[in-house]
């Protein structure tokens, strides 16, 4: 029997409609929009000023404080204005805007396709390279990575585990991003491992990439300590805690990191984005998105600048259809909808997916049933029903008693319940004020 | 394209069930035992069902739409469903006007004075159905014999059910060997030739439905399970302890409302629990309660009460009952 994670989950339809085409490259955009905050974490700190000339791969603004992130140049250019956009996130974030001049790159970075093999740095310097090629978690919570990788004292970790579950319908970045640079991914994951110092890193697939894991299971016998597992199709298995229950049995406590049971999780896109930083001495400012979507003409999985309208995506997988009701950044169980195609392509975009206008409404709710369908989906065993109704009627001190901070807001409550009831968005409201109400109660 | 894009939050999309799916799936599920109270009861079955679901539904609508003044839900499916389930739960020879009354309490009594649909804590047929068992006990308990599509409706032969037998028979000292005698026998009873309401006299009708509901997601198998398994053990002590005063768990199991209480109304999603671990303890309640007044109970029958008394639990189980929460333990890793 193929592992998943024990209780809750569901299936949505996968429509992978780009699995099997191959990544392109979009061309270099004649301007990008560079925001300060792609990650989680303190904005970076802007160094350099309007009219400036910068080079692809340039250093254009500086992590602030340790959980924070460098942001590199995507293009060579002259900074036009720095201003702010509303992004991806929906809220407004200062961004650098550049006229893109040419395509020239840093003169550090290897630009061949050559796969270099040996590892030469010690884990401090690939930790340092890490923090400095503003690498941070592309799975799409943008974490910053060096934060992972930095074992507090006291701390141990003794499995390394990498996530290309990729659960999401319709994304299938992380999917070709295995079947072609998995030797790459490999090298990072040997990287990643060595800075972590342990033995054993699992890759976790899901059954529904059988190309993937036959690939990458042939290559990890050239690797030592890494293993690949086929896992059970059950969505949100890319969820950190529960792909570690999935891989190792171990149970992260309710409000700990995976850390305390031992394990860290890594994309493999970052795996990827890692071994570009340390072989190649390549900066992030570039990223595999998926632009797909049922009525599109050219779905596809492309490399893009970071920067990059989201238009030109779409233009480029055969411009935007007459149908569209809805765009996606992300997936669509856990994706940001956004008002505007001129919003950047950043760290964490792994997809763009464009709706018809037939699925982009929601069904009107009725009454609760009380079928505990929310219930018996829920991957950490909450009772959703419960939650939004503690919301609603803004009784949140029970609602923190019933853990919903708990929730890590995978939508299969919502998506399962019958009478279309919005618990999700309910849940966020009482989750984001139980979590101001417990931090007012700490300054006291 | 309209210019304005949706930008609603997350998921942008739905597994597309709905409720009223899921109460069309029950009322799928009910077809086998409704084939077999016609092929039984012949033209009462008919009435009785079509009475119920038809007052049934007027009632709700009359209330959503004279007194809430709120948008219809009437084709939700869910006053079909009570309809249903309180014809099943009735004699196929009991007087239109009688159903009528009863379809008033559990619609409008049992359901909407508390708000209509996901608000009621009783199972609205059964409140209906006990409120005409204690109002009309005569007609309530004039039991058609099943004879074949040729049976009349009011004027239909009558006989007593087997658990009735086994219970005054009992009562008047009578051994328990020769009171088996007089009931039908397993086959029989499995098949439905035998008295007692409508819906709940063949097994297998009910069996189908209960696998059909499975298939379907619309019901796990705690609830059932956990009321049969209950009777089952219960009803075995009982009957090894003294064999000549206890019926055996197949005759608890195959007789009245076992089958069809445990499938379809124990089961109704607002009034049972919201968690496996609560819903297996309801059920075994249940179970109790209904061998409890089978045996030393006034009626022969108990899944009825049994049922509604477990649903006035339910909020307190709801309360402290919780699922066991992902991470709740701090393991070492």
């Amino acid at each position: 029997m193929l592992k998943t994670f024990p209780s809750g989950g569901i299936h949505p339809p996968e429509n992978k409609l780009t699995a099997n085409i191959q990544i392109g490259h979009l061309p270099v955009p004649e301007s990008v929009t560079i925001p300060l905050s792609q990650h989680i974490g303190a904005p970076a700190t802007l160094i350099v000023n309007k009219g400036d000339y910068v080079k692809t791969g340039q250093l254009i603004a500086t992590a602030k404080g340790f959980v924070s992130s460098n942001i590199h140049s995507s293009v060579s250019g002259k900074v036009n204005k720095i201003d702010t956009i509303i992004d991806t996130s929906g809220y407004r974030q200062p961004a650098v805007f550049i006229d893109v001049e040419g395509d020239e790159w840093i003169e550090t970075i290897d630009k061949s396709d050559k796969i270099v093999r040996d590892i030469t740095l010690s884990p401090e310097d690939i930790k340092k390279r890490l923090l400095d090629s503003g690498i941070v978690g592309m799975g799409g919570a943008t974490f910053p990575s060096h934060v992972k990788l930095a074992v507090p004292e006291g701390k141990r970790c003794n499995i390394l585990i990498i996530n290309g579950v990729e659960c999401e319908p319709y994304l299938t970045s992380d999917h070709r991003l295995m079947l072609e640079k998995g030797e790459e991914i490999l090298i990072g994951i040997s990287l990643l491992m060595k800075t972590l110092k342990v033995e054993k890193a699992k890759i976790g697939i899901e059954n529904n990439k059988p190309d993937a894991i036959a690939h990458l299971t042939k290559l990890a016998a050239g690797f030592k300590g890494i293993t690949v597992h086929a896992l059970k199709l059950k969505y949100p298995q890319g969820a950190e805690k529960q792909l570690i229950k999935a891989l190792t049995d171990r149970e992260v406590p309710s409000g700990h990191l995976p850390l305390d049971v031992g394990a860290v999780v890594h994309n493999v896109g970052t795996a990827y984005a890692v071994y570009e930083a340390v072989q190649k001495n390549k900066p992030l400012f570039e990223r595999v998105v998926t632009i797909t979507g049922k009525s599109l003409t050219k779905p596809g999985n492309f490399v893009v600048r970071i920067g990059t309208p989201i238009s030109r995506l779409i233009e480029a997988a055969g411009g935007l259809p007459g149908d569209t009701g809805k765009i996606v950044s992300g997936g669509p169980m856990m994706g940001k909808a956004i008002s505007n195609q001129d919003v950047p392509v950043i760290k964490g975009t792994s997809g763009i997916v464009v709706f018809p206008e037939n699925e982009s409404e929601r069904e009107e709710s009725g009454p609760c049933i009380r079928c505990s369908k929310c219930i018996s989906v829920c991957p950490l065993n909450l009772e959703p029903f419960l939650l939004m109704k503690l919301s609603e009627k803004g009784l949140f001190e029970r609602a923190e008693k019933e853990r919903i901070t708990d929730c890590m807001e995978c939508g299969s409550c919502s998506y399962t319940c019958p009478a279309h009831r919005p618990l999700l968005d309910y849940i966020r409201l009482g989750k984001s004020t139980v979590i101001r109400m417990a931090r007012e109660r700490n300054l006291k | 394209m309209s210019n304005i894009l949706n930008i609603s939050p997350s998921p942008h999309v739905h597994g597309k069930e709905t409720t009223q799916k899921l109460m069309f799936g029950v009322v799928v599920a009910l077809i086998p035992a409704f084939i077999t109270s016609v092929l039984y009861f012949g033209i009462g079955a008919i009435i009785v069902t079509a009475t119920s679901v038809i007052s049934c539904l007027v009632f709700e609508f009359l209330i959503q739409k004279f007194i809430f003044k709120k948008p219809l839900t009437i084709t939700d499916g869910s006053a079909l469903v009570t309809g249903l389930l309180l014809a099943f739960n009735l004699p196929s020879n009991i007087p239109v006007i009688i159903i009528i009354i009863g379809s008033f309490v559990s619609i409008a009594v049992a359901k909407m004075t508390f708000g209509g649909l996901g608000n009621n804590p009783f199972n609205p047929a059964l409140v209906g159905r006990v409120f005409m068992l204690i109002s009309f006990p005569v007609q309530m308990t004039s039991w058609p014999v099943p004879s074949g599509l040729k049976t009349g409706y009011i004027d239909a032969v009558t006989g007593a059910t087997p658990l009735a037998i086994i219970k005054e028979g009992l009562k008047n000292g009578e051994p328990l060997s020769d009171l088996m005698d007089k009931v039908p026998s397993f086959t029989q009873m499995f098949l439905g030739k035998m008295g007692g309401s409508m819906g709940e006299v063949a097994a297998i009708a009910l069996l189908l439905g209960f696998a059909y509901m499975l298939y379907k997601k619309i019901i796990t198998w705690h609830i059932p399970v956990s009321i049969i398994g209950t009777i089952a053990i219960f009803t075995t002590i009982l009957w090894l302890n003294n064999p000549e005063q206890n019926a055996t768990p197949m005759f608890h199991i195959l007789s009245g409302g076992v089958l069809l209480g445990s499938i379809f109304m124990a089961t109704d999603y607002v009034t049972s629990p919201m968690n496996t671990k609560a819903m297996i303890l309801y059920g075994c309640c249940i179970g109790i309660l209904t061998v409890i007044i089978r045996v030393w109970g006034a009626y022969p029958e108990g899944v009825s009460f049994a049922i509604l008394i477990m649903n006035a639990f339910v909020p307190l189980m709801n309360a402290y009952i919780k699922p066991k929460r992902f991470g709740e333990e701090v393991k070492n890793g």
